[in-house]
């Protein structure tokens, strides 16, 4: 039986990097697949717990964040094309046009 | 528990060994086939040692020969490492996804009870949908690999094909499951033993009396759905009328290209492995699977009163028998379609898709759960 | 250590391996790759938990549907030129990663969840365990997600669509 927090230390370093992904990239693509992998990670602790409460609430809220990361990668890559037609970049540094 | 892994492990090497040959017995009925259509003798080339009788045998070994002899060609400006991991990405959904249909019902072996079925899972057509999703790699990274732009464009359709198709994949088959209630195929085959008159309700007096005779297959409970399967099944295998990705005068070869030899080989082996993993689900979801007529696990019981008792061997090799039947029935119709229709427009495949295929499979399963509502209140 | 570790430290492995491409490779193709693998190990993870269902959806909805509409995206507007690489700024960045990740592990780790998981039953994470807690306790939910998925297409239809 491997133990509930290997799971818990295993998500967070996952997440941290995700984080650093979106700190670091300057290319929206890889900062969307970055907040996937931070989502991705913060599932894995929700499906941790529910195994070891015993529960399905954790397993139906990790539905839930697919459903969520579904809806949001859809709009964000919709976004990503929109702005890519404009500006023919994806560095995020070059959307500066309200910047004073 | 050596012995049940020693057992899983047959199951499974049986079941890639007649998948794999029968990949490549596709390939030669493919060629024949055509050549039938086409009014002309086909295939009749290869001969060992100047002897070209035997033209499925000899067409067998010569055409894998002749691929892995070829130079396997890398484009320079491509991506090595993903030109190469492209062929191995579409050749394996194809193959996994035939571990969770079955292909009989359970051998007695001594005091052994053996699940004629790879694995037994209970999420079971999810599985394949998963699996078949990850189908779409294969095509995307090789076209991207190859750095060509007509591969660039091959891919680009590819991916947009498939993904359009699997929804009204999925949709289609929700019909069944609602039907036979359960997402285990080997639980979706057993449904499929009962005659439709143990089904229907009292009151539908008439249709018992002149369809009750029936086996209750997918096909009779769900047409519609079966025709909305057949036909975005035949999209995801991406062969004609829906071959976009590779649609030779168009883009050359599509996504592959700049693919050779053993590569090749794979794409080739990966899209008949999908024809017939497209035809197991086929025969499994509306055909009943491994089910013959009347045929329970002691014998024949005819609805009109007779029996035959058979053997639980006989039983078993029977069931065993249709499967392959139905399969290679399945194989063989789809083979046919691709050398009787024309290749669909772009515009006309994704008009289809969503416009036609979806509406409808929503429609089926609006109607489908108001019928087994209905049935439930009224038994 | 049994078996089921050696397991999961592969695993796990495995998949920091991969969560470091996706974030360090400077091609977006081979960063969609990693994550794509990324993704498969943990719904392998999630099986070894007794979440068969959500491995199988993680699977059918992260790995068939999201990524490929990445590469999509990616194949579509097929950026030229890799990402510079900034080392000063990327090693700030890792820096930064590791402290993020040496202050959740003792806030994670401190929880009052019980250390010993409950033995599951049988049918524990299946279908019908997942379709029963979706459709009594988290129905409202369930009918708020539909209704955001369905903006989400209306959406996304709306910025992509080229002005005539």
């Amino acid at each position: 039986m491997v133990p509930l927090d290997y799971y818990l230390i295993l998500s967070a370093i996952i997440f941290a990097i995700g984080v650093v992904g979106v700190l670091i990239r300057r290319n929206l693509i890889i900062v969307l697949m970055s907040i996937e992998l931070m989502l991705n990670a913060v599932n894995l602790t929700f499906i941790a717990f529910a195994n070891s409460l015993g529960s399905m609430d954790g397993q139906v809220i990790v539905f839930f964040v697919m459903a969520v990361a579904a809806a949001e990668a859809v709009i964000g890559l919709a976004i990503v094309i929109s702005v890519f037609r404009h500006r023919q970049s994806l560095d995020p540094q070059e959307m500066q046009l309200l910047k004073w | 528990m050596i012995v049940d892994i020693g057992i899983v492990a047959i199951k499974a090497f049986l079941v890639l060994f007649m998948v794999l040959n029968l990949a490549g017995l596709l390939g030669w009925v493919e060629r024949k086939g055509s050549a039938l259509i086409q009014d002309r003798i086909g295939a009749n080339r290869a001969s060992i040692f100047g002897f070209a009788g035997m033209g499925l045998v000899n067409t067998l070994i010569a055409d894998p020969l002749k691929f892995l002899t070829k130079e396997d060609f890398v484009p320079p400006s491509g991506d090595r490492f993903l030109h190469t991991l492209a062929p191995c990405l579409a050749l394996f959904p194809a193959l996994v996804t035939f571990a969770v249909i079955p292909f009989g019902d359970v051998l007695y072996l001594g005091d052994r009870v053996i699940n004629l079925q790879v694995a037994n899972l209970n999420v079971g057509i999810l599985y394949i949908f998963a699996m078949g999703s990850l189908g779409v790699y294969g095509l995307v990274i090789g076209a991207w690999a190859s750095n060509n732009k007509f591969s660039l464009l091959g891919g680009v359709r590819g991916s947009a094909q498939m993904i359009s198709y699997e929804v009204a994949l999925g949709l289609s088959v929700i019909g069944i499951l609602m039907v036979y209630g359960t997402l285990e195929l080997q639980e979706i085959a057993r449904g499929q033993g009962a005659l439709l008159r143990e089904l229907l309700p009292e009151s539908a007096g008439f249709l018992r009396a002149t369809v009750g005779w029936l086996p209750a297959w997918g096909i009779f409970l769900q047409p519609v759905a079966f025709l909305l399967f057949f036909t975005a099944a035949v999209a995801e295998t991406k062969r004609i009328p829906f071959d976009l990705p590779e649609a030779e005068s168009e883009l050359v070869a599509g996504s592959h290209v700049e693919y050779s030899g053993g590569k090749f080989l794979m794409f080739f082996a990966g899209e008949f492995a999908e024809i017939v993993t497209a035809a197991g689900l086929m025969t499994t979801l509306f055909f009943g699977g491994w089910q013959v007529p009347y045929l329970m696990r002691d014998g024949f019981h005819f609805p009109w009163g007779a029996s035959i008792l058979l053997p639980h061997v006989a039983v078993v090799l029977l069931q065993v028998g249709a499967f392959t039947f139905k399969v290679l029935f399945f194989c063989w119709l789809q083979i046919l379609l691709r050398w009787t229709v024309p290749r669909f427009r772009y515009d006309q495949v994704m008009r289809l898709g969503w416009k036609m295929l979806l509406p409808v499979a929503l429609v089926n399963v609006m109607i489908t759960a108001l019928v087994v509502l209905y049935m439930q209140h009224n038994p | 250590m049994n078996g089921a570790q050696v397991g999961f430290f592969i695993l796990a492995g495995l998949l920091i391996v991969s969560s470091l491409w996706v974030v360090f490779q400077r091609n977006v193709v081979h960063s969609a790759m990693a994550l794509v693998a990324a993704l498969f190990l943990v719904a392998i993870l999630f099986l070894t938990l007794n979440a068969p269902m959500v491995g199988v959806l993680q699977i059918l909805v992260y790995a068939g549907a999201i990524m490929v509409l990445f590469l999509f995206v990616i194949m579509f507007l097929n950026p030229i030129g890799l990402e510079q690489r900034r080392r000063l700024w990327w090693g700030f960045g890792a820096l930064a990663g590791l402290l993020l990740a040496g202050a959740l592990v003792p806030v994670l780790t401190n929880g009052d969840a019980p250390r010993d998981p409950v033995v599951a039953t049988e049918l524990f994470g299946g279908p019908e365990e997942l379709a029963r807690s979706l459709f009594t306790d988290f129905v409202l939910p369930f009918e708020i997600a539909s209704i955001l998925l369905l903006v989400a297409i209306v959406g996304a239809v709306v910025l992509a669509k080229r002005e005539p």
